[in-house]
């Protein structure tokens, strides 16, 4: 019975501190059509703030909190909603994800540069009132774990004032029925925008400070709490304020009670891991189908796709001189270039699923560990492994897909990245796959009888592999499919009314996507002998996908130099501790600046060279001109919604047209 | 027995009632219009019969099946083709390309890896006209064509049922004049169509048989002859209704919508009257 208790205890704190996150999150998210895959990263940087102030400074609890409440977050909000958010809120799902994602990955670039985690000097917050403590039902209740479910009750009771019984309130309520119809009556549509940013901010500080005494103060754990968040938050399918807060008790709950499994040490730290991420599955399962709207976003830039004939002369001259360069590498480096062009295989997997489909996968990496996986459990170099490995992980992502099919492109991305999280947790780090100690042997593939145990000479394969995937990607890109892509892209509508399942169209793109991501995960292995789960983690499938938007995530070339940028970064940033936030501060900055064009840098230098050499002959990479109209107005009729991603239309106000 | 029957379709979002209890058939060979103010449920009705609004109350019957419950792209499958009010052409594709998709789903999944050219996506843009505009981005044309283009690739699927929302705004008189002509061969070729309208020369110049909608309810079906002496149409444009429910018109709204139902006025080709409910 008092086990039962102080689990209820410990289970509420944590419901109580989650549903102040993902309330903030429900509030932005309905107001401003921003899904900000930051927030939690917002928890982790108000937390250090906080520290820097209690701890650090010595400043008493209670101001060093109204300082991170009053001063910092409303500041953080405003400067967020000015130079991110406003820039996002009419961008298609995709432009969005990366662009937040650009900051979830910033923000933890910031925290290592201005906190860098290698000193001597062990950072740590101790919760309210240390071990003071009060009896209720016969056990201990903390005074911290008091004060975090009252700080959600004012919470809760804060917005329902600020929603019901005031003017902006009301203002922000209309945001989230119909945008639209609150500038035609006048309302200030940025005031609300920056006030839910700042009320955002602000609630995710709480949290943050809540919840770092039993986090730790560290870059990852907090701004994972995001996931947390969004499980809770689905349950009122990111809309209902109420379910929200029902559904982080129920989180809250389940983490506490699943103190009492015992069994093996993977099971009781996975479980309290999985739990959000199996909770979001669940509720994903049973969300129903999103309707398809019209009037949204559509014609994006894209990149112009050179010919068949010029793109084969520009594969081969590439496949030469690559190695004509990879010969005068050092065997450090040669291994390098191997793992780039593994990267570039990758992010050829994502130039399909995104940069044509415009979906988003925010766990690639997550795939490419499986194929390296399978690879070495069969442990053989014919050629055959290789091909099991990409039809696996071609099963798996399938398996993904699935469940989220029904649903849209926000729904996919999060789905994704919450199995990304049941694979680090339940899966790679279980002993069937990797392993005690976690790294299993692979052994290269050899062709005709050819082993290419010269590393010089498997990459001269990868090389060759990189081409002819990238060859077929334009091929498809060309073709009925490209086409379908993109238009399935730009109207979901339209190619529904043209008799186009969907369903299936998008579940196949997913999984040859990840087959690719299989086939790179099995010459990521032969490359290195070996295959780690660490290698894999969930959290590096990101910077891999900024990596990749940076660098152009329309375009095969983009693809390549994409590849060396996240396999240059982490080599420059272990030159100096000066450096130790250099790869997610460029990587997230990056994103931030460039989502906008997802032509990315490669486009950039190509118009650049264009500009300077007007006739030279670039590979036939440059970004059509803009449209010169940004749509066709209309001419009459009203104007739509444009809740694109809110699973129902029980909306009042205007619609479908 | 007709192509498509709407039965008793209701549809509420919220406490709206945009679309009650409204009945409307399509027959082949003919052009069927569907008429009535802004905001009368003219799209929502549209959406309901192509399955991209599920009805709060009622049924679609299509070639003799219930496809109701049928999701959208299985409708399309069965022959219905349909071009949106608030465009939905791809945009980062061109003209042609918009038309190749159609083809290309109309063809399915087979003949994608194929690469043979299919010579109607050429036909079609030839039909309605946009041989110029063949190669421009369809975000980048201006919204006339974008229509006729929407309607190219309507076609492009070979539906027995064309439904068409507004497809003559942004045309020019002589440019609807001849997208008249397009429709008339259309329908002399088999095809049933069913169009929403504000051009009241078109609509009473080439349909058979019009449906007028007035806050969701379909409040008068007739030729065009019966539609223009009707009492209830009229007063439906003018604002008001027979009932209690009384409502302001402004005068030149009034003016215009007289001026619309009278004798097909040469210079006036469209004509919206704003939607006056209680909104405001
Ligand atoms: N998804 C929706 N959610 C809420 N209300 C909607 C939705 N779609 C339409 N409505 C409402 O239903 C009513 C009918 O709209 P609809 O677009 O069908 O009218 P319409 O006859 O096509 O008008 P128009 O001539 O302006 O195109 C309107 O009051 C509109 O505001
Ligand atoms: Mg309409």
């Amino acid at each position: 019975m008092d086990v039962f208790v102080s689990y209820t205890i410990y289970g509420l704190f944590f419901g109580a501190a989650y549903a102040i996150a993902a309330s903030g999150l429900v509030l932005t998210y309905t107001t401003t059509r921003v899904f900000n895959l930051a927030h939690g990263a917002t928890s982790m940087v108000a937390a250090f703030v906080f520290w820097q102030l209690h701890v650090d400074k010595g400043m008493p609890t209670w101001a060093a909190i109204l300082l991170v409440l009053f001063v910092f977050a409303p500041l953080y909000g405003i400067v967020l909603e000015r130079l991110v958010m406003r820039r996002v809120s009419d961008a298609p799902v995709g432009v969005m994800l990366v662009m937040t994602l650009g900051l979830f990955l910033f923000l933890i670039g910031i925290a290592q540069q201005i906190w860098p985690s290698n000193t001597s000097k062990y950072r740590y917050v101790t919760q309210f009132f240390g071990t003071k403590s009060f009896p209720v039902f016969g056990v201990q209740m903390y005074y911290h774990y008091l004060i975090t479910i009252i700080a959600a009750a004012a919470c809760a009771a804060g917005l329902y004032v600020m929603l019901n019984r005031t003017r902006i309130g009301t203002a922000m309520r209309a945001a989230v029925d119909n945008r639209e119809l609150l500038q035609l009556f006048g309302a200030n549509s940025n005031r609300v925008s920056i006030l839910s940013w700042i009320i955002g901010s602000q609630m995710a500080a709480v949290a943050g400070i809540l919840l770092v005494a039993k986090t730790g103060l560290d870059y990852y754990q907090l701004t994972f709490l995001v996931i947390n968040a969004f499980a809770a938050a689905m349950l009122g399918r990111l809309r209902s304020l109420p379910f929200t807060y029902l559904g982080s008790i129920l989180l809250g709950l389940a983490i506490g009670y699943s103190q009492y499994v015992h069994g093996s040490e993977l099971l009781e730290n996975g479980l309290q891991f999985a739990l959000p991420t199996l909770m979001l599955f669940l509720i994903l399962i049973f969300v129903p189908e999103v309707r398809l709207r019209v009037g949204q976003v559509k014609g994006v830039l894209a990149a112009n796709v050179p010919s068949a004939r010029r793109a084969l002369t520009t594969g081969v001259v590439f496949f030469f001189l690559a190695l004509f360069v990879t010969e005068l590498l050092n065997p450090t480096n040669t291994l390098r270039f191997g793992e780039a062009l593994v990267f570039g295989i990758t992010m050829l997997s994502l130039v399909l699923l995104t940069g044509y489909g415009g979906y988003v996968s925010l766990s690639q990496l997550t795939f490419v560990g499986v194929g390296a996986a399978v690879v070495c459990k069969f442990n053989t170099s014919s050629p055959v492994a290789i091909l099991v490995a990409v039809l696996i992980t071609a099963g798996v992502g399938a398996a993904v897909a699935l469940p989220v099919l029904r649903l849209t492109g926000l729904y996919l991305a999060l789905a994704t990245m919450a199995f990304g999280q049941l694979m680090d947790y339940l899966v790679f780090n279980a002993s069937f796959m990797f392993g005690f100690g976690g790294k299993i042997n692979a052994k290269r593939v050899s062709l005709f009888g050819y082993d290419f145990s010269d590393t010089t000479s498997y990459v001269a394969l990868e090389l060759a592999v990189f081409v002819l995937l990238g060859l077929g990607l334009l091929t498809i890109r060309r073709g009925a499919v490209g086409r379908l892509l993109i238009a399935l892209r730009d109207s979901p509508a339209a190619c529904a009314t043209l008799g186009l399942n969907q369903r299936w169209f998008r579940v196949a793109v997913f999984s040859v996507s990840a087959g690719v991501a299989g086939l790179a995960g099995a010459l990521m292995a032969g490359l290195q002998g070996y295959a780690a789960p660490g290698d894999y983690k969930e959290f590096q499938s990101l910077p891999l996908l900024l990596a990749a938007a940076v660098a152009g995530i329309t375009t095969v070339s983009g693809a390549f130099a994409g590849g060396l940028l996240l396999m240059l970064l982490p080599v420059l940033a272990a030159t100096s501790t000066a450096l130790s936030g250099l790869e997610f501060l460029v990587l997230g900055g990056g994103a931030i600046l460039l989502a906008r064009d997802p032509n990315g840098l490669v486009n950039l230098f190509y118009r650049g060279m264009r500009a300077v050499v007007p006739r030279m002959p670039v590979p036939g990479w440059v970004t059509q001109r803009a449209a010169s109209a940004p749509k066709p107005a209309e001419v009459d009729g009203e104007e739509d919604e444009d809740l694109d991603e809110i699973p129902e239309a029980q909306v009042a106000g205007h619609g479908v047209a | 027995m007709a192509l498509l029957e709407a039965i008793g379709v209701t549809v509420r979002f919220g406490g709206i009632t945009a679309v009650d209890d409204a009945f409307l058939s399509a027959e082949p060979g003919s052009i069927t219009g569907l008429i009535g103010p802004n905001g009368a449920g003219k799209t929502t009705l549209f959406n309901v019969i192509t399955g991209l609004q599920p009805p709060t109350k009622g049924r679609i019957r299509f070639k003799n099946h219930d496809v109701t419950r049928a999701p959208v792209d299985r409708r399309a499958k069965m022959g219905m083709g349909r071009t949106f009010q608030r465009l939905e052409a791809f945009g980062s594709l061109t003209v042609r390309e918009n038309v190749q998709v159609a083809r290309d789903v109309h063809a399915g999944a087979r003949s994608w890896f194929g690469g043979r050219k299919d010579k109607r996506v050429g036909e079609l843009i030839e039909i309605v006209g946009l041989d110029r505009y063949v190669n421009q981005r369809a975000d980048s044309v201006p919204t006339g064509v974008a229509r006729l283009l929407e309607v190219a690739r309507a076609l492009a699927i070979e539906p027995e049922l064309l439904l068409l929302d507004e497809p003559s705004s942004g045309l020019d008189e002589a440019e609807t004049e001849s997208f008249g002509t397009l429709l008339q061969n259309l329908a002399r070729e088999g095809c049933a169509i069913l169009m929403v309208e504000h051009d009241m020369d078109l609509v009473m110049g080439v349909c058979e048989l019009i449906h007028v909608l007035e806050f969701g309810k379909v409040i008068a079906t007739g030729t065009p002859a019966q539609i223009r002496s009707n009492r209830a149409v009229q007063a439906a444009y003018l604002g008001f209704s027979d009932d209690s429910t009384t409502m302001q018109v402004p005068d030149d709204i009034a003016a215009a919508a007289t001026a619309m139902l009278a004798a097909p006025n040469p210079t006036e080709t469209t004509l919206s009257i704003p939607a006056v409910d209680g909104e405001g």
